[in-house]
């Protein structure tokens, strides 16, 4: 006899897993031909075709590959980074609330990208990832550390109670240099909110390789988690060193949140409520988890920005507030639902 | 006669697998267990046993690796664990701890293949061999017919089994298990408990458990470890350790140690309480 079981994938459950990731990649890549189809001026199927193949110039298909191209190609990173970075920390943590959003990572690397914007002078985030990871780093120890002091007052709370404090703090700070510095703030406005409007090619292709690398080793983190989750305790004692998967399981989040942030600003909900979406899809096994949350991620940004530029018939609206539209109400349905069993 | 005894003592408890010697346990600059020997035979069930506050889990973990003790070493087959790494450690301590959780909705077969951990590189596949070890510890643990069931859908004692089921997944030679029989009901413990016998009997396996139920540890134990606050009371066979006077240094309860009419142990029938002038000492062990 023999029973299934997921050190190898139940033999039913693989290709249904599988059928379900490739029809998730799918639905991504009919929403990223629509994001390049949908403007002011609707372009047609063949013409965008036309234009990533045979380049010709023209004024449609110079629309479509400085403009919609980049605005699709960094919400399909920041998406697929928010919700692999989100997945892994509620893993790491067990909190089933921790998020780069929540827990003050996405507010870190915010305020790190302004505050050097503000000193040298800058229209985004990009050239600033550097400034992002150490922005994303330092408030992940603040929060961590933060957070080990205030699980004296309540476990489960703790993390998330030390997250809202840094992110309340850090946003704060943002705003406040804001304010002093107006020619950031025009240049800034919209990035702050959470936009992939206005991006170039050469930004979203170079904050690709960031992303690319974090996704590839959180693929690699996978079979790991599992184990992490158990706590550390129990995790050493089937022989791993949680010191060495914790920590670079952290590093793997600030590498992706902060490229995420770099590129499309501080976007809240993505690393929440895509993860818990994977769960309630397929279950619990990571190996499966990340690659869903990497695709479902990328869909929803990708769809939102859709929705927001179609709805409101605003080019400039931020894909960040027209996700906290649909986060919002999800995550209070999470919270009375869900979390009740858990916190 | 000295070595008599301890032929003897060789024949009936095997020779040492895991020891502490001279352990200090401390959690920062409070001392749990102080100048601690203790020796754990080779395949055979050792319980240990003692008053909440004497430091048994605290022992335990470290036995497991789990905590560096401030002073002293833990010994496995006469070396110290201090020199193997996390991962050759837990190919050969398994070790199940008080109150495990996992994240919601892991099945059994899932949780159960996660003992396979240690024995997996960082990117080789699922082996022949790893399925025969799950396969063996659900069976063994009688929890197959749970394989696809999701572990926060079970009752507190099957559930329990799932994860002891984990912990032999890992097919280490020495397993230790923290208060195991804490959720089970009657007909569970006792399962437990031949499950223990049949681990240490057939597989040889060498099995250390902290446990509550004195006459439990008598009954099924091969070897009984007497802890008072940090501190080694008696150790030896049961019918060597249990007794009134053993019982009452370390519980405070008078009690009355008859013969256990069915298996020959020793059996421990509590008296009266001595209660105010012992109460002191134990609440400020806690």
């Amino acid at each position: 006899m023999s029973v299934p079981m997921s050190g190898k994938p139940a033999p039913g459950g693989r290709p249904r897993a599988g059928l379900m990731l490739g029809l998730l990649g799918a639905l991504l890549a009919a929403s990223c031909l629509l994001s390049l189809c949908l403007g002011p001026r609707g372009i047609g199927l063949g013409t965008v075709f036309d234009a990533l193949l045979r380049f010709d110039g023209s004024r449609e298909h110079l629309l479509v590959v400085t403009l919609r191209l980049p605005r699709m190609l960094a919400a399909v990173l920041a998406g697929s980074a928010l919700a692999v970075s989100g997945a892994i920390m509620q893993a790491v943590t067990g909190n089933p609330l921790a998020s780069p959003g929540l827990l003050g990572i996405n507010a870190g690397a915010a305020f790190a990208v302004v505050a050097v914007m503000t000193l040298t002078g800058g229209a985004s985030g990009v050239p600033f990832l550097w400034a992002a990871f150490a922005g994303a780093g330092a408030a992940a120890v603040t929060v961590y550390l933060l957070g080990a002091v205030f699980s004296s007052v309540h476990a489960a709370l703790g993390l998330v109670l030390s997250g809202a404090a840094i992110a309340t703090f850090l946003t704060s700070l943002t705003s406040a240099v804001l304010i002093f510095d107006q020619s950031t703030l025009d240049a800034v406005r919209l990035w702050t909110a959470g936009s992939v409007s206005g991006r170039t090619l050469a930004e979203a292709v170079g904050t690709a390789p960031y992303i690319g690398l974090g996704l590839s080793l959180a693929f690699l983190l996978g079979r790991h988690l599992t184990v992490l989750s158990f706590g550390a305790d129990a995790a050493r004692a089937l022989g791993q060193s949680p010191v060495f998967w914790r920590g670079a399981a952290i590093l793997i989040v600030i590498l992706l949140a902060g490229s995420a942030v770099a590129l499309a600003g501080p976007i809240g909900f993505v690393g929440l409520i895509v993860p818990h979406i994977v769960r309630m899809l397929i279950g619990v096994d990571y190996r499966w988890i990340l690659p869903f949350c990497a695709v479902g991620g990328a869909l929803l940004v990708v769809a939102a920005d859709c929705l927001g530029r179609s709805l409101l018939a605003n080019q400039g609206f931020p894909v960040g507030v027209t996700i906290a539209l649909i986060g919002a109400p999800f995550f209070i349905w999470l919270a009375h639902n869900r979390l009740r069993s858990t916190a | 006669m000295a070595e008599d005894e301890r032929n003897l003592n060789d024949r009936q408890s095997g020779a040492t697998k895991l020891a502490g010697v001279n352990l200090r346990l401390a959690y920062g600059p409070h001392s749990v267990v102080e100048g601690l020997d203790i020796a754990l035979p080779a395949r055979r069930f050792t319980a240990l046993i003692g008053p909440n506050g004497s430091g048994k889990s605290t022992i335990l973990r470290s036995l497991a690796g789990l905590m560096r003790p401030a002073g002293g070493t833990v010994l496995l087959d006469g070396r110290g664990i201090a020199t193997l790494s996390t991962r050759a450690l837990a190919r050969q301590i398994g070790v199940l701890l008080q109150g495990p959780v996992a994240p919601e909705g892991l099945t059994v077969g899932d949780l159960v293949a996660q003992g396979r951990y240690p024995h997996r590189g960082l990117l080789s596949g699922w082996s022949a061999q790893d399925q025969a070890a799950c396969d063996e510890a659900l069976r063994l643990t009688g929890t197959g017919h749970l394989a696809d069931r999701a572990l926060d859908s079970l009752s507190g004692g099957q559930r329990q089994r799932a994860w002891i089921a984990m912990t032999l997944a890992q097919r280490s030679e020495v397993i230790l298990l923290d208060e195991p029989t804490t959720y089970l009901d009657l007909e569970h413990q006792i399962e437990l408990m031949n499950l223990i016998r049949t681990l240490v009997r057939d597989h040889g396996k060498t099995v250390v458990a902290v446990l509550h139920d004195i006459n439990q540890a008598a009954r099924y134990a091969d070897h009984i470890v007497l802890l008072k606050a940090g501190r080694r009371v008696a150790s030896g066979p049961p019918a060597q350790v249990i007794s009134a006077r053993a019982i009452e240094e370390v519980f405070q309860v008078r009690s009355m140690i008859i013969e256990d009419p069915v298996a020959g142990t020793p059996l421990c029938i509590p008296l009266a309480h001595e209660s105010e002038r012992d109460r002191r000492p134990s609440q400020r062990e806690t």
